[in-house]
């Protein structure tokens, strides 16, 4: 099975407009692990994510996945992403909405599970000929989890996973992650919550800004 | 890909769907004109391709900028950003394309009814679905660029067709002069068909890359 052994993120530094969030943010995670990322609102929790998957440019200082012999592979072939948003259509049945994934995020790095099997792992069998709209918000988020689900990827980037979940559904999440882990994988999490893993490293931000040094707007 | 094909047809076809309000804004601006002009038939029968053609290019400026805005609201546009180059590249030509078959096609079969309105000859009909076959495509995909750069602006609507009118302006140009030369005698058909078919590839071929690199400049 090919996938990352490693990630590694070194001396990063993201800023937002002219006020540094974080800088030197130094973490190595190996598989099976998890590091979860906490601090206060406007810490950079989501920018920090948000450039580890390469959605954001950091300033300085660069995140990779690295295979057992050190090469490097590419983070948008082998990272989950899920963000605030669930990135589902409201229009398109919940089936509908996770085999396109399934299909869109095919990864070479091992077999995804079943559409139905995904949908009962989150414990919401029968929805699947349901619209997405249709849903209630906590519903619909764990629908979101399942698209982790059909699509094998080794990384999870996953921002306040727990939005919106109640507590028996915290547990399940919980479960999923362990899970993943269990099977090899990684997992990177902003959240609030205390996940009840083991393996579990912690990242504090301190949230604590300072401005940026050197050019500036003009 | 054709997953991305599937999905995007399917939502522009479902309640709400984009695809008929552009055959709707087309068939409303045509369907004036003659009550506008007056029951002039020869003026009508001279008017009529262009006529088309600027309901036709309105129509398809309405929708654009929902283009890639719809996917950015739900999240899924983090997905799409997060793909290496080529297969992004690839990703804005096929929604694109699924924004030309729900939005673009309609309009090019809708144009005979449309055409009788206008008191066409078949011959001029049939040169502006032609026209407008090879046409529309090519708003679509330099639209895409348009789509992209105001993908982060709550109101974007109306800047994107500002920003892509001034490039659409030259597939208006030959498309109305090459159905034009189809019914006027000494006009040759072909030279301005052929340009025409030639900024469309080349709108197909720029406008992917330039939209897929203002998606990577735009995420925040």
């Amino acid at each position: 099975m090919r996938g990352p052994m490693q990630a590694v993120a070194t001396k990063l530094k993201g800023r937002r407009g002219d006020s540094v969030l974080f800088e030197d943010i130094d973490f190595t995670i190996a598989r099976g692990e998890a590091l979860v990322i906490t601090g206060p609102n406007g810490a950079g929790k989501s920018t920090l994510l948000r450039i580890l998957a390469g959605l954001l440019a950091a300033d300085s200082g660069e995140f990779s996945l690295r295979d057992h012999d050190g090469t490097e592979l590419p983070v948008s072939d082998f990272a989950h992403y899920l963000g605030h948003r669930n990135a589902m259509k409201r229009e398109l049945r919940v089936q509908e909405n996770l085999s396109f994934w399934k299909s869109f995020q095919r990864s070479d790095s091992g077999e995804g599970m079943d559409v139905d099997e995904a949908i009962d792992l989150v414990g919401l069998t029968g929805v699947a000929h349901l619209p997405f709209g249709y849903l209630s918000a906590g519903q619909q988020r764990r629908i979101a989890l399942a698209r982790l689900l059909v699509s094998y990827r080794p990384l999870w980037l996953l921002d306040e996973p727990t939005a919106a979940l109640d507590k028996r559904s915290d547990r399940l999440f919980a479960d999923l992650v362990s899970r993943h882990l269990a099977a090899g994988g990684l997992a990177i999490a902003a959240t609030h919550q205390p996940l009840g893993l083991e393996n579990v490293r912690s990242l504090e931000l301190s949230g604590i800004h300072s401005a940026a040094s050197g050019e500036s707007w003009t | 890909m054709m997953a991305l094909l599937r999905r995007d047809l399917a939502i522009a076809t479902r309640s709400g769907g984009a695809a008929m309000l552009g055959v709707l804004f087309f068939l409303a601006v045509v369907a004036v004109i003659p009550f506008g002009i007056g029951p002039d038939l020869n003026l009508l029968a001279r008017i009529g391709p262009a006529i088309l053609w600027i309901g036709a290019l309105l129509a398809s400026l309405l929708g654009l900028d929902r283009l890639f805005q719809a996917d950015r609201e739900d999240g899924s546009l983090d997905m799409l950003v997060m793909q290496d180059w080529v297969t992004l590249v690839l990703t804005v030509f096929v929604k694109s394309l699924a924004h030309w078959l729900a939005t673009g096609l309609p309009l090019v079969l809708a144009a005979p009814l449309l055409g009788l309105l206008m008191n066409m000859s078949a011959t001029a009909t049939g040169a502006v679905m032609l026209t407008l076959l090879v046409g529309t495509p090519a708003i679509s995909f330099i639209g895409a660029v348009g789509a992209a750069v105001a993908v982060v602006l709550p109101r974007g609507g109306l800047l994107v067709s500002i920003l892509i009118l001034p490039l659409a302006i030259p597939i208006l140009i030959f498309g109305v002069s090459a159905a034009y030369a189809a019914v006027t005698d000494p006009d040759p058909f072909l030279p301005p068909f052929m340009i025409l078919s030639a900024i469309a590839l080349f709108f197909a071929a720029l406008g992917p890359v330039a939209a897929a690199a203002a998606l990577r400049g735009a995420s925040d």
